[in-house]
């Protein structure tokens, strides 16, 4: 029997999308908040190291959300998904500034 | 000659009295008293001219000059059966406000007899004449008119003291909208100096100011906006050593920084000095903004986000 591929949409942030060439929302697979984030750093490998940190966990300053719930207060990576359900990755954002100048100083 | 002037007058009034007593219902300044101290839910509308507020108005008050009544009565009191007592100095321009939202379809207006003379005269205290100036009056009457700012909200702008951490991208905004709606001190702690580059988005800072440190210039800015604020510049970085000392002294603290220590510096800080902490990020086109205030019993950004990024791995 064939399993059912469910899709589901997830949400790039500005500071990740050029490592996802370029794409707002990527239609992506997986039955958990794990496996979809697994099939994203296979499809885009250049996200694997921001979301990642060297022992496979998500990052601390990166918050995924499904639907509008934080995972962290649900099931984690174990999330369970249903298709349709929407994805957002939500970095820390520190800027006031245009195009990413990395100025160490606070006033931008 | 002027006894007869006014002998007419007095028959006008009366005949006023008269046409509006049938026509709409007055309340004695007992019963308007009585129903300010039961708290009930109803509207004190002062509809006085602004150098007669300037004098004194009854606490608890909200403002709609005569002349404006007719246009903004209804953006101001969307609700129509919520009752409404109207007053003024003597309480006879009340009673023709009051015919006039009767007519709007008010279904409970009421006109206080004899004004804020009468009380005056019945030993009521009224909120002095040295809090809002004639020309304040005229500044802020917008706000007066917003039934969630009112005299006492203005008043509060007056007294709040606001700290902008930055005067750049995030800072600058925010400084323009605090000075203009009247917020009476703001602090601006700022190491950096205006730069050509800066002038597209931090719109506190003009050609002019190149060169600049940008407290100076923001601080100039925000003169020419409303000279009624007070500027307190801090031509310095933030650091953990002056933080506690500089948050003490304000109510509320934006932070406008553009990069992660100083964010969790501001964060530490506010959290320590129990102080809201009024946070915003911007990338490109994409930008985030929370209020954390873990003192009321909220979350802070320590929570949102447990630790900074190492530097290098996201852009700021």
């Amino acid at each position: 029997m064939k399993e059912e591929q469910m899709e589901v949409h997830v949400r790039i942030p500005a500071p990740l999308k050029k490592l996802a060439g370029e794409q707002d929302v990527i239609k992506s697979q997986g039955k958990t908040v794990g496996e979809v984030l697994r099939w994203l750093t296979d499809t885009y490998p250049g996200l694997e190291e921001r979301l990642r940190d060297e022992t496979g966990q998500v990052r601390r300053f990166i918050n995924i959300y499904v639907n509008d719930e934080d995972i962290r207060f649900i099931q984690n990576l174990q999330t369970p998904l249903k298709e349709g359900d929407r994805i957002s990755i939500i970095p820390a954002i520190a800027g006031g500034s245009s195009f990413g100048e990395v100025k160490p100083d606070h006033g931008t | 000659m002027k006894i007869g002037t006014l002998k007419t007058i007095k028959a006008f009034k009366d005949w006023l009295i008269i046409k509006a007593t049938r026509e709409g219902s007055e309340i004695s300044v007992e019963e308007t008293h009585q129903l300010l101290h039961d708290k009930g839910p109803f509207v004190l509308l002062d509809i006085r001219e602004k150098e007669e507020i300037a004098v004194g108005y009854i606490k608890g008050a909200t403002f709609l000059s005569q002349h404006l009544l007719n246009e903004k009565v209804e953006n101001l009191l969307p609700d129509k059966d919520v009752p409404v007592v109207v007053y003024c100095a003597g309480g006879i321009r009340s009673l023709a406000a009051a015919r006039v939202m009767k007519e709007k379809g008010y279904t409970h207006v009421f006109s206080m007899a004899k004004g804020i003379e009468g009380w005056k005269a019945a030993g009521y205290e009224v909120v002095g004449d040295s809090e809002l100036t004639p020309h304040q009056l005229s500044r802020y009457s917008r706000h007066l008119l917003l039934k969630d700012v009112g005299m006492e909200g203005q008043m509060q702008f007056l007294k709040a003291k606001v700290l902008l951490v930055g005067a750049g991208g995030l800072g600058c905004p925010a400084a323009l909208y605090l000075a203009a709606a009247g917020v009476g001190t703001l602090g601006i702690i700022d190491s950096d100096k205006v730069d050509l580059t800066n002038l597209q988005r931090q719109v506190l800072h003009g050609l002019a100011d190149v060169g600049r440190p940008k407290t100076e210039s923001a601080k100039d800015a925000i003169h020419r906006i409303n000279p009624d604020v007070k500027v307190v510049t801090y031509q310095e970085r933030l650091t953990p050593q002056n933080a506690l000392e500089i948050f003490d002294k304000y109510d509320i603290i934006i932070d406008g920084s553009d990069n992660f220590p100083t964010k969790y510096l501001v964060n530490d800080a506010s959290f320590f000095t129990g102080k809201p902490y009024i946070y915003g990020g911007v990338f490109q086109f994409e930008g985030q903004a929370s209020v954390f205030f873990p003192k009321e019993g909220g979350p802070c950004l320590r929570c949102l986000f447990p630790e900074p990024p190492p530097p290098g791995l996201v852009p700021s």
